[in-house]
């Protein structure tokens, strides 16, 4: 019995543990504060949902070898660009909006996602490093782009100015919630008291979810797994090791892009400049949380980390402001819990790097 | 010809780098007086930080991400010693007694964090600083008033739990390293000077050495130089604590000159024969020219605009003898060579994990000292942002130097410092002159500052890369 719960324990692992009872813990805390469980709920729903496909994002780079993609910050200016041209079109519709928004931003994802691949091809052994910085020049380079691209439409730019964008662009008169509001309702309750059910957004993002899955039992998704688990074997095999790679990279690229549209859309406001600079680490963490490590990652990692990455913080928020008014120590959490866990899961991965 | 080329390539990020300033500090029309001043208030303030970065890339475990752990080490010890409302110079021989064993330990834990991961000691250093920063706000923000009893209108937010945004060290520490008069320090140094020339004599009475000369001259010559210092006009001049950049730069010159012809003379009392003259003369000539450069007009106006805080500046060139006297002990032979082969290193019989722990123990204070000396030299201390851009920048600036992950020296720290540092001042008004947007300019040093790194990290996994691919070739 002893040795099969210090297994058990082994497997889990220590901090594991601790986020769990954390979250346990908050949520049995909540209801004695005089908090609406089920507000808390349907918050922890809503942004499981809509962080989901950035962690998901996170698979295809751990799977075909390169690591945790600390680098999705190059899918994440992708589905910026093709949310900010969507806007600039004025569509109307806000499903053609959204669509349009996704095929330009992963488009270029893709592409973006190719070059940075074969960069990692050269730079095998150090790609988590090489990865997170080339994820903050892209962002630095995009805030220059930001001020200085020839965007027209009202919405984007500040008013007085002319030039240059917003910080944050409001989705309102194009596609904010259009997938949270699709097939909605509300739970154990009316508009008030019940638990808001995003359908929408919970169906594209199990969707997503769907198609990594079928992706990764596909013939290419398998070629790419047995690159990323043994890169020799998998040469020896017949399979081309760095096409696999720049495959997985683009595939996490491309996903990241759609992944901050979701985002943006249930947010209801799209975010430039410096606001993505962190979000690589908010995923890797996630999916670490979520049992994944910098070696191998599943969809279920994926499903699980969210939930309880997003649970945390959409719970903490409330409580700590329960307990201590307007205090940003949910903030302060999240820093040591996302960092914590990438630190653990580094101390795991002996040697370190991801292909080593 | 070739050897001009070769010259070029070997420098490339430097020369690359040198015109990007020059055109920048062309565009953006500042005048130079004031470019000068602030790139050398700049030097002074961030220098001891970039220098810090060495002993780590000596030791392999590359650009070490993990200072702002010694950055926090001093915040907490500067925060303390404003609390207590200790002042001065006082106040900061405080500070510095209060981090330096902080900064110790956080360095064993970072050490012993890095030899778990090796090979990924620059990820994990960057995830450590964040994480690291995280309990910091913790602590700050909560167990400061909330837990620790704090009572302080001028530190403590007004609910009476957590320090507040900045803490402004006017009237307490700031430049209280700056200001620290050159009189001090010559008197220190001299004392120093006359008790280890005192000790060697010791010694050699009781070993019955042959007595040295040199240890009796320069204990006779100690308490001259400390008369000399009374003499009215001397003690004046150097009772003061900022040096005017002219005669630093003559000062300096001065010494290149006295130096050489002591080396002349010396040797030829020695008689040697293999001493060429050609080559002290060529310094002598060199410092010449530098002193007949001082009177072109504009480069006289800087010299005489500028001046540096002397103390500061002192410790700057302290950190690089003591990187460069490192070297030349066991230990620094032991990092370099662990550096350049754990397993070689293993065989011949170095704690390899130990010596690892040193090296970071090592940056890690010194990166605290930094610290503090940005702190007094800025003034204002923004208690949650001081220490978060403090890895990004030094290792931006070293690498804008052209030193690499493998390799990097105090010159290039100090060609870095200068470089990064004028692109810093400059940016904004160039990116005004030429877009009509100071902003952009703004964004484009922090883009610099980010790219260089990207683009230094992969070019050197890219070119470790080429050395071992031909044998995992051979594997499969």
């Amino acid at each position: 019995m002893q040795t099969r719960i210090k297994k058990l324990y082994a497997k889990i692992g220590l901090p594991h543990i601790i986020i769990v009872a954390f979250f346990l813990f908050l949520l049995t805390a909540a209801a004695p504060l005089g908090l609406s469980v089920r507000s808390l709920m349907g918050d922890t729903l809503r942004r499981w949902a809509m962080y989901g496909i950035l962690v998901l994002a996170m698979v295809p780079a751990i799977q075909s070898g390169i690591g945790p993609n600390f680098g999705i910050c190059l899918g994440i200016v992708g589905g910026l660009l093709g949310a900010t041209v969507s806007i600039e079109l004025g569509l109307a519709n806000p499903w053609i909006a959204i669509i349009v928004a996704m095929l330009i931003g992963a488009s270029i994802a893709s592409i973006l996602g190719i070059l940075y691949g074969s960069l990692l091809n050269r730079v095998k052994g150090s790609e988590m490093t090489v990865s997170t910085y080339v994820g903050f020049s892209i962002i630095a380079f995009m805030n220059i782009m930001w001020l200085s691209l020839p965007f027209s439409s009202g919405t984007l730019i500040w008013p007085l100015a002319g030039m240059g964008m917003r910080n944050n662009i409001s989705l309102a008169g194009s596609f904010g919630h259009v997938f949270n509001n699709w097939l909605s309702y509300y739970l154990l309750g009316d508009k008030t008291t019940g638990i808001f059910i995003p359908t929408g957004l919970i169906l594209v993002f199990l969707a997503a979810c769907l198609a990594m899955w079928l992706f990764l039992r596909s013939k290419t998704g398998i070629a790419m797994s047995a690159a990323g688990e043994n890169p020799h074997f998998a040469r020896a095999a017949g399979i081309n090791v760095h096409k696999m790679r720049i495959i997985g990279t683009a595939v996490s690229t491309a996903l990241g892009a759609i992944g901050i549209i979701v985002y943006a859309q249930s947010y209801g406001f799209l975010q430039l400049y410096n606001a993505p600079l962190m979000m690589g680490f908010h995923s890797v963490a996630a999916i670490l949380i979520g049992g994944a490590s910098t070696k191998k990652a599943t969809i279920s990692n994926v499903i699980v980390g969210a939930f309880l990455f997003q649970g945390i913080l959409a719970v903490a928020l409330p409580v700590v402001n329960k307990v201590l008014p307007e205090s940003n120590l949910p903030d302060v959490i999240r820093i040591i819990i996302s960092n914590g866990i990438i630190l653990f899961a580094l101390s795991k991965a002996k040697g370190g790097a991801a292909n080593a | 010809m070739h050897k001009l080329k070769e010259l070029v390539l070997n420098n490339k990020v430097v020369l690359l780098f040198g015109l990007l300033c020059i055109a920048a500090i062309y565009t953006a029309q500042n005048p130079l007086t004031f470019v000068a001043g602030e790139l050398f208030t700049r030097i002074g303030r961030n220098g001891f930080m970039v220098l810090a970065l060495l002993i780590p890339v000596l030791a392999g475990m590359g650009l070490n991400f993990g200072i702002v752990i010694g950055a926090i080490a001093a915040q907490i010890a500067v925060f303390w010693t404003v609390y207590w409302g200790y002042t001065g110079s006082e106040g900061f021989l405080l500070c510095l007694l209060l981090s330096t064993p902080i900064a110790i330990f956080f360095g064993w834990l970072v050490g012993r964090m890095f030899n778990k991961m090796k090979g990924a000691e620059m990820i994990a250093g960057l995830v450590l600083g964040y994480f690291a920063d995280g309990l910091y706000q913790l602590f700050f923000l909560y167990i400061i008033g909330g837990i620790i009893p704090v009572y302080n209108e001028r530190l403590i937010i007004s609910g009476g739990i957590g320090v507040k945004n900045t803490i402004d060290l006017t009237g307490n520490l700031k430049y209280s390293l700056d200001n620290v008069p050159m009189l001090h320090i010559v008197k220190i140094v001299l004392a120093v000077l006359a008790v280890v020339s005192l000790i060697k004599i010791i010694l050699g009475v009781v070993k019955k050495n042959p007595l040295g000369h040199r240890s009796w001259i320069v204990l006779g010559a100690a308490p001259i130089a400390y008369a000399l210092t009374f003499v009215p006009a001397i003690k004046e001049y150097l009772s003061s604590d900022r040096l005017l950049l002219l005669h630093a730069v003559l000062s300096g010159l001065g010494a290149v000159i006295v130096w050489q012809s002591w080396l002349i003379v010396s040797n030829k009392i020695r008689r040697r024969k293999e001493y060429s003259l050609i080559r002290p003369l060529v310094y002598m000539a060199i410092a010449v020219g530098g002193c007949l450069l001082t009177y072109i007009k504009p480069v006289e106006k800087i010299l005489l605009y500028v001046k540096i805080p002397v103390t500061t500046y002192l410790c700057i060139v302290a950190l690089c003898l003591f990187n460069a006297a490192l070297l030349r002990t066991r230990l620094g032979q032991n990092m370099r060579t662990v550096g350049q082969s754990q397993t070689v290193a293993n065989a011949a019989g170095i704690n390899v994990d130990t010596t690892r722990i040193i090296a970071m123990i090592i940056s890690t204070t010194l990166a605290c000292w930094g610290q503090l000396i940005y702190l007094q030299n800025i003034g204002t201390f923004s208690t949650y942002g001081a220490h978060t851009q403090v890895g990004q920048y030094a290792i931006a600036a070293l690498l804008v130097g052209g030193a690499s992950v493998k390799k990097a020296s105090s010159k290039q720290a100090v060609i870095g410092v200068i470089l990064f540092h004028t692109l810093f001042i400059v940016a904004p008004q160039a990116g005004k002159q030429l877009f009509n947007n100071a902003q952009l300019g703004e964004y484009f040093r922090v883009f610099v500052a980010y790219g260089v790194i990207a683009v230094s990290l992969a070019m050197h996994a890219w070119k470790d890369r080429g050395k071992t691919k031909e044998p995992n070739r051979n594997r499969v």
